[in-house]
């Protein structure tokens, strides 16, 4: 009976954890995880490479080798060696330019997977999210973790991996070659190298939390936007151009000052860098040629030497910007992660069943809510509805009647109590096939981009053309839908200027007319049609609260009396609790707060 | 491209002043190697090792002043990249507040939200990768190539022969990258709107178990969207290996080249050794510049798309004064009007309205009741006919002088994430007096002070911790606070029960008598004490008058009426 018990987790956690920073290497090893996923492309992209950078490494040594057959000098060159190291050159750099490329294709090939992957992962996580989730987070800011911090991540963490990895081989490489040449001189790095270590350690230290703050002022500019862009009527309409700008620009601000504040720590990397290659450079010279001097190098090792130590630092520069890369991919990569970690719902029970054809027999027994766990909002509500039963659920504005089906369609789990439906626990059965008994009106109308036909055929599998005309005509919406130039195939665009509320909620009451479960919820969902066409609904609607094995079970949010007055219980609720319940004679014999309530509605001023 | 000009173009100054740091700090990077080569060829056969010493003491100094040269003029470059982009996303906002109605229709909002967002983004990016590599890399290839030029001519002759095939690859390679990254920036839009779509109707969604099916159908555009980036990923990178190529094989035709010079006399291995240090560098910047080409070609893409918006006309603009002289506060004369100018949406609507009064708006859904606000409001121009304020032509009205007469609140309309005081202020500051007032009038007062934090009380995004009422409520509270001379209510009762829908006309009533009131509703209660009454349907005006006039004439009306009348006789049955 332990999962009888508190079931709230699911609905507290709800929202994105905003808690410390997890360590980097944990991020990291996340983050190599989606890239094995192409394990096999990156070995092979790896091998690659090493083979490239090999063949790069020898180049030097080649041209060193030709510049030493000069060493004569005028008259003295020596003409077929110069050829044979010139001639390798040429060869070794043509492999090289190939196996470049293909590295370079199996790269952008990895991260086009990682970043499918990403996305992937990230819409699968939003979609099993409980409701709360979505009252609680910007779209904004969830787009600028799906787009953005993706591509954040997809632009530098392949190739930044690949390339650690071979500047490793190239730094070995480099140096086993310089102590062939000159060990002495390699002394030099004694000095340079943990310079360059020092300095890395201590601009991650500053410049990570920057960009983590860069990222979190951006996507709350980006939040602002999408609020402010999507309310721009209303700004015009009250002349508040000025005031919403003013608002954007303080976010801009913030935003755009975070991003110079990290560019401004993380743009001294690569001068620094090349600070200490130059440095290097100028004790090599220093040092080489004293050695010349003392007869223990010759000038064409130095060039080659030279050579390699620019090979061998090369990737020390790189590192430095590949580190400042890293930051905003880290910065990115928590954000990610931490969308990925939010809780879903809780989900189905293992031995959950799938709920088939339904009978509509719906029994709450207990039930205790509350949306925080301060505030219990419903206490101890029982309600028997066997298949055929009206129930409505009336109250004041504001009175919390959304509450009812939130727990019905369980978009939030009950603190305690349990809802039966034809006998089954509600949590004993699959979440889909819960939902699936269910047609449900909202009174927020929802139509995504796509044909007419496709918004209404939306809800069910295989619908025809002609099943659908049948219901929009049931819904009235059909004349006005072929009045339209592409009747069925109108495209409905974001915001269709020629659809008008009313015509959307039409729309959305023909799509939940094609559903053929027992059971419905309907809430206010006519409130926005005039009254008129309101009566076509209700008809069409007294149909669709039948079936062919009878009438369905239905849960109705309504301020219509005929509704009310028909209904086999109203609960009456007021600030989110449920005050009364009963019939509508009995509720008014009763003289209590429905009574008052109903009184209420026909006051004019 | 002239966009971005435009806005750099004020910081020319700052950025000439970056330029010219930087410029001194990469020619100290472009004279190490030669001090090197310097060392090699005329210190070490004088065999002095104090001159040594010196010599490369001065390459530390230069290494020094290279560094701090790139540093400072980065910092100045981030800066003009900050005030550019922050610019650009100003007036991007500033503009999307002034387009017509119309002109947001063809755009689409999610698609100014991208434009706002991910594509100022890129233009942030591309406009300090621009300084940063576009300068130094530039610098380190014509300046690699003038001291080459000091040191061998005939040996740079190889590298001025290999530079412009670079060119031409690079040009041709990024001509083909800029559309293909245009398509992928079209295809995260789709992406974008899939998510918003997403998280718009969840509930719906998990209602109906279609998450399944929505994911199919993100995976496809996720799918479109990787695909098309490796595409351009494919052109992009030639030119990469290509560059390699071409300088590598350079290299090698440089120490061919060299041996002969050599072998004449002309030139010394120490100059060879440096030449190739030099072809390094000359490698770098060039690999430098294809990168920034890659970047170039995605902001650029986005620049344009940015361009799109800002380049936008004014649709509406202020016609030349027509007044008449007349008492109607408010007037439509025979006012017809058509979204898409081919069937008109309303047509012929004439009323009019003295100051004070309530007009009320009934009908169908469809019926144009809010077209008829749309027009007062002037969010789009009519196809004929004349809408007057104070017998001036509302055309000829200054749009904020037009705006600042009313007070409306719109179906859905929005609330953003601050408090609850902010949202119904919105930016005018009103005086507390005036707000309270606002909220009492509304009946949003009782529920505002039962928080324990009252009107400073914070709203969730979009306002989502309140119920459709309360919202409604808090909206109207905005609308009365600006004390508007014009009140306007599109269907912003309807979450009301009736109770308080009919404490709110009679507060309306009695705290802002001198308002003009324009009510769209679906109830008969909410508009029956209207002074005049506009039955709609299809666009038309088939009803006009009071109440008592409406409910002898106008056979739809008394069928409305009709219909919720019933609900009024049982009421009285309840009272007895």
């Amino acid at each position: 009976m332990n999962r009888r018990g508190t079931s709230t987790a699911g609905i507290y956690t709800a929202t994105m954890n905003q808690g410390a920073r997890p360590p980097k290497r944990k991020l990291l090893k996340r983050l190599i995880k989606y890239l094995l996923s192409a394990k096999w492309l990156m070995l092979i992209a790896l091998i690659l490479n090493l083979l490239s950078t090999l063949l790069t490494l020898i180049g030097p040594g080649l041209s060193g080798a030709a510049i030493d057959a000069m060493a004569g000098g005028k008259g003295a060159v020596d003409f077929p060696t110069v050829f044979k190291y010139a001639g390798l050159m040429v060869a070794f750099y043509f492999l090289s330019a190939a196996i470049g490329y293909g590295v370079r294709l199996i790269m952008i090939n990895v991260s086009r997977r990682v970043v499918y992957t990403l996305r992937r992962d990230l819409f699968n996580r939003l979609t099993a999210l409980p409701v709360g989730f979505f009252d609680l987070h910007q779209t904004g800011d969830i787009i600028s973790i799906i787009s953005y911090d993706v591509d954040t991540i997809n632009a530098s963490l392949g190739s930044d991996l690949l390339q650690i990895l071979t500047s490793i081989v190239t730094v070995l490489g480099s140096l086993v070659m310089m102590l062939r040449i000159c060990p002495q001189l390699v002394i030099v790095f004694a000095v340079t190298v943990p310079l360059s270590f020092v300095f890395a350690r201590y601009l991650t230290k500053v410049v990570r939390p920057l960009f983590q703050k860069r990222s979190i002022l951006l996507g709350e500019l980006n939040g602002y936007t999408e609020e402010s862009i999507g309310g721009v009527k209303t700004t015009k309409a009250y002349n508040r151009e000025s005031y919403m700008t003013g608002r954007y620009d303080d976010k801009n601000k913030a935003a755009a000052d975070a991003y110079y504040t990290a560019d401004y720590y993380g743009t001294i990397n690569g001068p620094s860098i090349n600070f200490i290659n130059n440095l290097s450079l100028a004790l090599i010279s220093v040092f080489g040629s004293l050695l010349y001097l003392s007869g223990g190098i010759s000038i064409g090792n130095i060039s080659s030497f030279v050579l390699y130590s620019r090979r061998f630092s090369g990737p020390i520069n790189e590192f430095a910007n590949i580190f400042a890369e890293l930051q905003s991919t880290f910065a990115a990569a928590d954000r990610v992660f931490r969308l990925m970690d939010t809780l879903p719902e809780t989900p189905d029970s293992k031995d959950a069943k799938e709920l088939v054809s339904v009978r509509g027999d719906v029994e709450i027994k207990n039930v205790n809510f509350g949306y925080t766990p301060e505030r219990q909002i419903i206490h101890d509500l029982s309600l028997n509805a066997p298949h055929g039963t009206v129930v409505a659920i009336v109250g004041p504005t504001g009175a919390g009647k959304t509450t009812i089906i939130n727990l019905l369609m369980r978009f939030y789990d009950v603190n305690s109590g349990e809802i039966f439906i034809d006998g089954n626990e509600i949590r004993d059965v699959t979440r889909d096939s819960l939902r699936r008994a269910y047609t449900m009106v909202l009174q927020d109308t929802w139509l995504f981009h796509g044909t007419i036909f496709e918004n209404i055929a939306y809800g069910k599998e295989g619908v025809t053309r002609e099943q659908v005309e049948e219901v929009c005509k049931a819904a009235e919406i059909h004349n006005y839908i072929m009045s339209l130039p592409d009747g069925y195939d109108t495209l409905l665009s974001d915001n269709a200027t020629n659809i008008s509320k009313g015509q959307k909620q039409l729309l959305t009451i023909a799509r939940a007319m094609l559903l053929s479960s027992h059971m419905l919820i309907l809430d206010e969902a006519t409130s926005n049609v005039d009254t008129r066409t309101e009566r076509r609904i209700q008809s069409a609607m007294l149909r669709l609260m039948r079936d062919e094995d009878g009438p369905r079970t239905c849960f109705v949010i309504a301020h219509r009396l005929s509704t009310i007055r028909n209904a086999d219980v109203i609960l009456v609720m007021q600030n989110g609790e449920i005050v009364e319940q009963g019939r509508h004679d009995e509720l008014i014999s009763r003289g209590g707060e429905y009574a008052k309530l109903y009184r209420s509605q026909f006051e004019t001023w | 491209m002239k966009m971005i000009l435009r806005y750099l173009r004020p910081m020319a100054g700052r950025m000439t002043g970056g330029l010219l740091i930087k410029l001194l700090g990469t020619f100290m990077d472009l004279a190490i190697p030669w001090i090197l080569s310097y060392i090699l060829d005329s210190v070490v056969p004088t065999k002095s090792r104090p001159l040594i010493w010196s010599w490369g003491g001065l390459m530390v100094i230069c290494a020094i002043l290279a560094m701090a040269g790139n540093v400072i003029a980065n910092r100045f470059a981030a800066k003009v990249a900050r005030d550019a982009t922050e610019r650009i996303r100003h007036d991007t906002f500033v503009k999307i507040s002034t387009l017509s109605a119309s002109q947001i229709d063809t755009l689409t909002i999610p698609s100014l939200i991208s434009r706002l967002s991910s594509d100022s983004y890129n233009v942030h990016h591309m406009i300090g990768m621009m300084q940063r590599l576009g300068v130094r890399a530039p610098i380190l290839l014509i300046g690699g190539i003038t001291i080459t030029l000091t040191m061998d001519r005939v040996l740079t002759l190889i590298l001025l022969f290999i530079l412009p095939l670079l060119g031409v690859v690079v040009w041709i390679v990024s001509s083909r990258g800029i559309p293909l990254y245009t398509k992928v920036q079209e295809a995260q839009d789709i992406l974008v709107r899939k998510v918003q779509e997403f998280m718009g109707g969840v509930r719906v969604i998990k209602a109906l178990s279609k998450t399944d099916y929505e994911r199919s159908r993100y995976d496809e555009i996720n799918r479109e969207v990787v695909n098309r980036d490796f595409k351009a990923g494919v052109v992009m990178s030639i030119t990469n290996s290509v560059m390699n190529l071409f300088l590598n094989c350079g290299l090698a035709a440089v120490i061919l080249v060299g041996a002969y010079r050599v072998n004449a006399g002309v030139t010394q291995p120490g100059t060879l050794i440096a030449f190739l240090t030099y072809f390094t560098i000359i490698l770098n910047a060039m690999m430098g510049i294809t990168r920034l080409f890659t970047n170039l070609s995605r902001g650029m893409a986005s620049a344009n798309r940015i361009d799109e918006v800002l380049s936008l006309g004014p649709k509406l603009t202020i016609g030349e004064k027509n007044y008449k002289e007349t008492d109607a506060h408010v007037s439509f004369e025979n006012v017809s009007f058509s979204y898409n100018g081919i069937s008109d949406d309303v047509s012929d609507i004439s009323f009019e309205l003295k100051a004070g009064e309530t007009l009320g708006i009934i009908g169908p859904t469809g019926s144009g009741k809010t077209t008829v606000i749309n027009l007062l409001m002037r969010f789009y121009d009519p196809g004929s006919g004349v809408i007057r304020i104070d017998g001036d032509d509302i055309r000829s009205l200054d749009s904020g002088e037009l705006h600042g007469r009313f007070g409306v609140v719109f179906q859905n309309d929005f609330l953003f994430e601050d408090t609850i005081r902010t949202n119904i202020d919105f930016g005018r500051n009103r005086s507390d007096e005036d707000i309270r007032l606002a909220a009492e009038t509304a009946q949003a007062a009782e529920f505002i002070e039962e928080y324990p934090d009252g009107y400073e009380h914070p709203l969730t995004v979009k306002g989502s911790n309140l119920s459709g009422g309360q919202k409604q409520r808090l909206l109207i509270s905005r609308a009365l606070a600006g004390k508007p001379d014009i009140l306007i209510l599109d269907d912003s009762s309807s979450a009301l029960d009736y109770a308080t829908d009919a404490a709110l006309r009679r507060a309306i009533h009695e705290h802002y008598g001198g308002t003009t009131s324009i009510i769209i509703a679906q109830r008969v209660s909410s508009i029956m004490n209207a002074d005049l009454i506009l039955v709609l349907d299809g666009g038309r005006i088939i009803g006009k008058g009071t109440h008592e006039e409406l409910m002898q004439s106008c056979q739809d009306y008394i069928d409305i009426a009709n219909t919720q009348m019933e609900a009024q006789a049982l009421g009285a049955e309840a009272k007895a």
